[in-house]
């Protein structure tokens, strides 16, 4: 029993030790979102620069969210409309991401590791499961994360009218910029 | 490998709740903060009167307003649209709260400018704000009476515009007004006080309904040319960068001074005006967002 015990203790306190070599978690409050809606009318362009990511290396979870109302567009006419007519940000005021990093790399180790993301997504309240690929950069003892990714607007219910159709490209491609700074 | 297979399964709760705590571990990171009301109005204009509506900063509103004749003018004159007045305005956003106007109208061939100021903005959230309040000051410049002096031509007004959004639907405007016209007809009074209520109910995400009314404190309606309160209706239609407003309304100007000093027509007697506004926004913000690697 004692011997157990001693295992037990070892165990835990070799845990502790691999716990201690890497931050508990990979945080920013000011990570880049943009999303670009191309067509051969218009080009529009949107970024939020207030996105909340938190990455725990332990578990390779990851979490996103931003407000609707911190993206900034050129044209605060198009802004308006966006919150008010397409995402309706009073009822929803959030997009998240949640999911699992797949391969996640060496943390300790510098380096670009080419990584995918695979969660639950939910923008204008309609969550869908997705596996987003992107790069995971380590430097320094921070953490970038670069994605580039398409949203089709149907998945997500978001409607736009008849009136603006081809002013509005139905699929959406969001890019995202984050850079993650060590919390424990 | 089957323990490893079954001490992976023992963990896949724990590992779905590690998750979660991460979007907890980011509500943590957030502060309670303030949101202001958006787009109680979908225009600077309820129908003719303001609302407490801006340009924002950079953004020019080219905007082209007509009224029509008389619906009581019948089939001969196609029910008033054989005759129309128009005023054409250009109005700047110079910051997010402050904005300048100049217009010029065919009626009595005015030029007008104003300059309008947000003081407050309704929000939610810690130390929310219940209303909006703008402030309006315009002037008006009349050149259709040559010979007139140039004082004369002449007038001036002041609004105070309260306004409150009711959740996503319903916005409600309150506007004091004083009007000081520096030439009058004989009888009519040179200061005019009015209070004006108006409001929009949203049908859908794009279309709303909107009304107003203005109370003239003084009795007009015994003067050698009686003037009556204006009371408009009408819809605004949002389509990306326009808006448009079609309405019918007893008041042919569109100018402060025009419609709450000098409406002639009654809706009792189908004294009717069919109008739109037209406003296309374009932004001068060339500033870029973000640059993305």
């Amino acid at each position: 029993m004692k011997k157990y015990s001693i295992l037990l203790l070892a165990l835990q306190v070799s845990c502790l030790s691999m716990v201690q070599a890497q931050p508990a978690l990979y945080v920013t409050t000011s990570g880049s979102t943009g999303f670009f809606s191309e067509t051969p009318v218009e080009n529009i362009s949107a970024a939020n620069q207030k996105s909340q990511v938190v990455l725990n290396p332990g578990t390779a979870g990851i979490a996103v969210r931003m407000y609707i109302r911190d993206f900034v567009f050129p044209n605060k006419l198009m802004q308006e409309h966006f919150n008010e007519n397409y995402m309706e940000s009073d009822k929803f005021p959030v997009a998240t991401f949640v999911g699992t990093v797949s391969a996640p790399p060496d943390y300790s180790q510098d380096g670009v590791y080419p990584v995918s993301a695979k969660g639950k997504f939910t923008v204008h309240g309609v969550t869908t499961t997705r596996e987003i690929k992107g790069t995971l950069t380590v430097k320094d003892g921070k953490v970038r994360i670069a994605a580039d990714f398409e949203v089709p607007l149907s998945d997500h219910r978001i409607e736009v009218p008849r009136l603006v159709f081809v002013k509005i490209a139905q699929v959406i491609r969001v890019k995202a910029d984050y850079l993650l700074s060590p919390k424990n | 490998m089957y323990y490893a297979r079954f001490l992976s399964l023992l963990l896949l709760p724990v590992f779905a709740n590690a998750q979660d705590n991460l979007l907890d571990e980011l509500g943590s990171l957030d502060s309670a903060r303030r949101v202001p009301v958006q787009a109680t109005f979908k225009s600077t204009r309820i129908v003719n009167g303001h609302s407490v509506e801006t340009m924002r900063k950079k953004h020019l509103d080219f905007r082209i307003s007509h009224r029509f004749g008389r619906l009581n003018l019948g089939a001969y004159q196609l029910f008033g649209l054989d005759q129309a007045t128009m005023r054409m305005g250009f109005e700047y956003g110079i910051t997010d709260r402050l904005m300048i106007g100049v217009g010029r109208s065919t009626s009595e061939k005015v030029y007008d400018t104003f300059g309008k100021y947000r003081i407050l903005r309704q929000s939610t959230g810690p130390g929310a704000v219940p209303v909006s309040v703008t402030l309006l000051a315009s002037a008006a410049f009349a050149t259709v009476d040559r010979e007139a002096p140039a004082t004369d031509k002449l007038s001036y007004a002041a609004q105070l515009l309260v306004a409150r959004k009711f959740g996503e639907k319903l916005s409600l405007q309150l506007l004091p007004t004083w009007i000081h016209r520096n030439s009058v007809l004989p009888g009519d009074e040179k200061t005019t006080l009015s209070l004006g209520v108006g409001g929009r109910f949203k049908l859908t995400k794009r279309v709303s309904v909107n009304g107003e009314y203005f109370l003239a404190a003084n009795d007009r309606k015994s003067l050698p040319v009686p003037y009556y309160d204006s009371m408009s209706w009408g819809v605004d239609i949002e389509t990306g960068g326009h808006v448009f407003q079609l309405h019918f309304t007893n008041s042919l100007g569109m100018i402060e001074k025009q419609f709450i000093s000098e409406t002639s027509g009654r809706w009792g007697k189908g004294d009717i005006h069919y109008g739109f506004n037209m406003s296309r926004t374009f932004s001068f913000d060339r500033k870029k967002t973000h640059r993305f690697p």
